[in-house]
């Protein structure tokens, strides 16, 4: 079940890293690179900061987002 | 699936029954005990009570039974796995960046102005209403997305009811959020009026957002923990130093100011921050208030459970009668109104629809992402009503009754609230200010300074120490503001995208979200929109909360009965109409609440916009003057300012009206259909997916 496992932290610590970014917008970046590497070897891999870049941009572009 | 439900254990028995035994058990002390003021942990318990009750059985009805959620279906999450967007993540990540999305300020301000009414119906309110209304529309809004491909509430109103109604829909959403938005600055104006101390460390985060911003983009890019722990302490630091300034004539000065001029400070921010690039000032922001908010949540709940405080106010105050000075209005249908979010609130639709739905890796998880987090908002609120009922109830008046009211002396307001039977002295008011750091707690309505003071007391009972208290308030302040004009910004944001797709429909260039030209115009379009409603608020003699609370409560709700809607055309569209009762009860229940005090906004004799028109109306024509209007110009703003409420007010009716003849329309033909006519996405086994790279 490999790739349909879930992003899971392996400590309270990685957890709560992990939903702390989420909550900013910033999936998990290894999570992203295995992906990468797994189903589009041919793309180039970004660094955190471009990925992180890309990500912040990408959070305040459309609707949705918080609430009141 | 074929709905397996386990049978439960003998000891999975006897603990189910103690819980409830135990709920009960509480929830009578709470609701029946008239004569002696009860301890908080009581309602603490009930709540918790309810909650899992809630939890263990109705939430599994749903799952397993209307909603039929199928363990081995794969989500969008794995069939579009891209590792930005759509990401199969743990569910317990899903569960804190969705509680992160949903918690605001809406649960935290709706209970502390309905403690006016005492602190039973918020109570019964937040805990029914959450588990038949609020968390079944966030879970059941959830899991119709995760069956259609994660699309938005709007998509799926356009898909299930047609394209005239979902459009409707959309439009009321950004009229609901132009009243969020002015609604909520509002709260921040009200606690920063006259406060330099609390004027000057909302202002300090400006510069130290620059700073992280800086910090994050080019000095160590993406350390958002770092950065955070920086712009912590930089805020701490700027509490302390807040205390000096308002020490200080000469600083203090400078951080002094009016309502109507902090309005305009808020209108030039929003416009700024949201024209900026993102990563300058908006996106640090974020961040800071996303980790305070949770921070100060945590705090709060410490605080409540370390303190034990007991609850001065009464159970059920005389003001359910709808003569209260928080907000007009019988207790059916304006408690249901006031407290929005907390017990139900249509806003979390949109998240339940947005990025929530491209991160669940199992749709068995949906029940606990989505149910769970609403009653773990719902615990919010029931802390925030408990903070507020735990002040002297003379002091909560004198916080949140306007000033054409109580009077604008502590002389004043301690005798006119001893009449209504709340004894206070003048010197319980000024020391209650001084203690604060304050110059006056008077007319600091909307939720935020009472619930700071409330929180205040509480940490100040636990660690006592000479000045802390006003720490404590300043802190609860600055974090309360904080992440307020966090949504405001985003919102803005959020606003100026709608109108320029809006308006690109009649003109394409203005859909260009490149071009500086129509960013500027339609960002200018989307302050002017909540800026107006905040002005208005800011300069109106009865305070603004108590105008605008309820537009925005009406617009809330409003759209939670859309949400409830659409849930309930699905399940029949599914054919599963014997569990129709399950959406339709609570969509009902918001349709009759939003019409109701619609109407009575237009037409009731004391309480309506209509009223207070014609009555400054009237007064124009006879060349008087009607306090607390001074001049002409102020008469005649009043009277406009309420015909603009009233069309708002009429606007919203006809919203819900006509997403009832729609969604009646849909629920009559699937009816008649001898099949299935929802549109969900095909199903799909996540077993056939495991090592498949097809997606994209």
């Amino acid at each position: 079940m490999e790739a349909v496992t879930p992003a899971a932290p392996r400590s309270f610590w990685r957890w709560a890293v992990q939903t702390a970014r989420l909550c900013c917008g910033v999936p998990d970046y290894d999570v992203y690179v295995r992906h990468l590497r797994e189903h589009h070897p041919e793309r180039d891999v970004p660094s955190y900061k471009q990925f992180f870049r890309e990500r912040q941009e990408a959070r305040y572009k459309g609707t949705g987002g918080r609430c009141c | 699936m074929n709905s397996v439900i386990p049978k439960p254990s003998a000891a999975g028995k006897i603990l189910w029954a103690a819980i409830a035994i135990v709920g009960a058990w509480c929830l009578g002390v709470v609701a029946l005990r008239r004569n002696e003021p009860i301890n908080a942990i009581w309602l603490v318990t009930a709540s918790m009570a309810v909650f899992l009750i809630g939890y263990r059985f109705y939430s599994r009805f749903i799952t397993t039974r209307v909603l039929q959620m199928d363990p081995s279906r794969a989500t969008p999450a794995v069939l579009r796995n891209d590792g930005l967007d759509y990401v199969p993540t743990d569910k317990w990540v899903v569960f804190g960046h969705h509680f992160a999305a949903i918690a605001g300020a809406g649960p935290l301000v709706g209970p502390v102005l309905a403690a006016q009414m005492g602190y039973l119906p918020g109570t019964l309110w937040i805990l029914v209403g959450v588990v038949f209304a609020g968390a079944v529309q966030d879970f059941m809004i959830l899991a119709l997305s995760v069956r259609r491909d994660a699309r938005s509430l709007g998509h799926m109103l356009r898909a299930e009811l047609g394209e005239v109604p979902g459009v409707i829909a959309m439009v009321g959403v950004l009229v609901l959020m132009m009243i969020v938005l002015a609604v909520l600055a509002l709260v921040v104006v009200k606690a920063l009026t006259h406060s330099p101390w609390g004027t000057f460390t909302v202002a300090a985060t400006i510069p130290i957002a620059l700073l992280m911003g800086v910090y994050l983009r080019y000095i160590r890019p993406g350390r958002i923990l770092e950065v955070s722990i920086i712009g912590l302490v930089l805020l701490l630091a700027s509490i302390w130093y807040g205390k000096t300034v308002n020490d200080t004539p000469a600083l203090a000065a400078m951080f002094d100011f009016d309502a109507r001029a902090l309005a305009w400070w808020l209108i030039g921010y929003g416009f700024f921050a949201s024209v900026l690039p993102v990563w300058l000032l908006l996106a640090p922001r974020d961040y800071l208030s996303t980790f305070l908010k949770i921070g100060t949540i945590a705090l709060l709940a410490l605080a409540i459970f370390l303190a034990a405080p007991t609850l001065q106010m009464p159970a059920v105050t005389k003001f359910i009668d709808g003569t209260g000075p928080v907000f007009a209005g019988n207790l059916f249908p304006f408690l249901f109104i006031t407290i929005a979010c907390g017990a139900v609130s249509g806003w979390h639709s949109i998240i339940a629809s947005g990025t929530t739905p491209k991160l669940l890796a199992n749709e068995g998880e949906a029940r606990m992402v989505g149910y769970g987090g609403m009653l773990m908002e719902a615990f919010v609120a029931i802390m925030a009503l408990i903070a507020a009922c735990s002040l002297h109830p003379g002091v909560y008046f004198a916080m949140n009754s306007p000033g054409a009211l109580v009077g604008t002396t502590v002389e004043q307001a301690a005798q006119t609230i001893s009449t209504w039977g709340f004894l206070v002295t003048p010197g319980e008011l000024a020391d209650t200010a001084r203690n604060i750091g304050e110059t006056s707690i008077l007319g600091r309505a909307g939720g935020a300074p009472t619930l700071a003071v409330g929180m205040a007391q509480l940490l100040h009972g636990i660690m006592p120490g000479d000045g802390m208290m006003a720490m404590w308030y300043h802190y609860a302040i600055l974090f309360e503001a904080l992440f307020i004009l966090t949504t405001v910004d985003a919102g803005t944001r959020v606003g100026r995208f709608m109108i320029q797709e809006l308006a690109g429909m009649a003109y394409a260039p203005l859909k260009e979200t490149s071009s500086w030209a129509s960013n500027i115009v339609a960002t200018l379009v989307c302050v002017g929109l909540w800026g107006y409603f905040l002005y208005q608020g800011a300069v109106d003699p009865l305070g603004g909360i108590n105008t605008l609370w309820p537009l925005f409560g009406i617009a809330n709700q409003m759209l939670a009965a859309i949400a409830l809607m659409l849930a309930t055309v699905v399940t029949v569209k599914l054919k599963r109409e014997r569990y129709i009762l399950v959406p339709a009860v609570p969509a009902a229940w918001l349709v009759i609440c939003t019409l109701t005090a619609g109407w009575q906004k237009l037409f009731d004799a004391k309480i309506s916009f209509t009223a207070a028109a014609q009555k400054y109306a009237q007064g124009i024509a006879d060349g008087k003057l009607l306090p607390p209007a001074k001049t002409a110009d102020e008469m005649q703003r009043i009277v406009t300012n309420n015909r603009v409420d009233m069309a708002l007010t009429g606007l919203f009716m006809l919203l819900v009206l006509t997403m009832l003849f729609f969604s009646l329309r849909a629920i009559v033909r699937a009816w008649q259909a001898n099949r299935p006519t929802a549109k969900e996405e095909p199903y799909v086994a996540l077993s056939s997916v495991v090592h498949s790279t097809a997606a994209h």
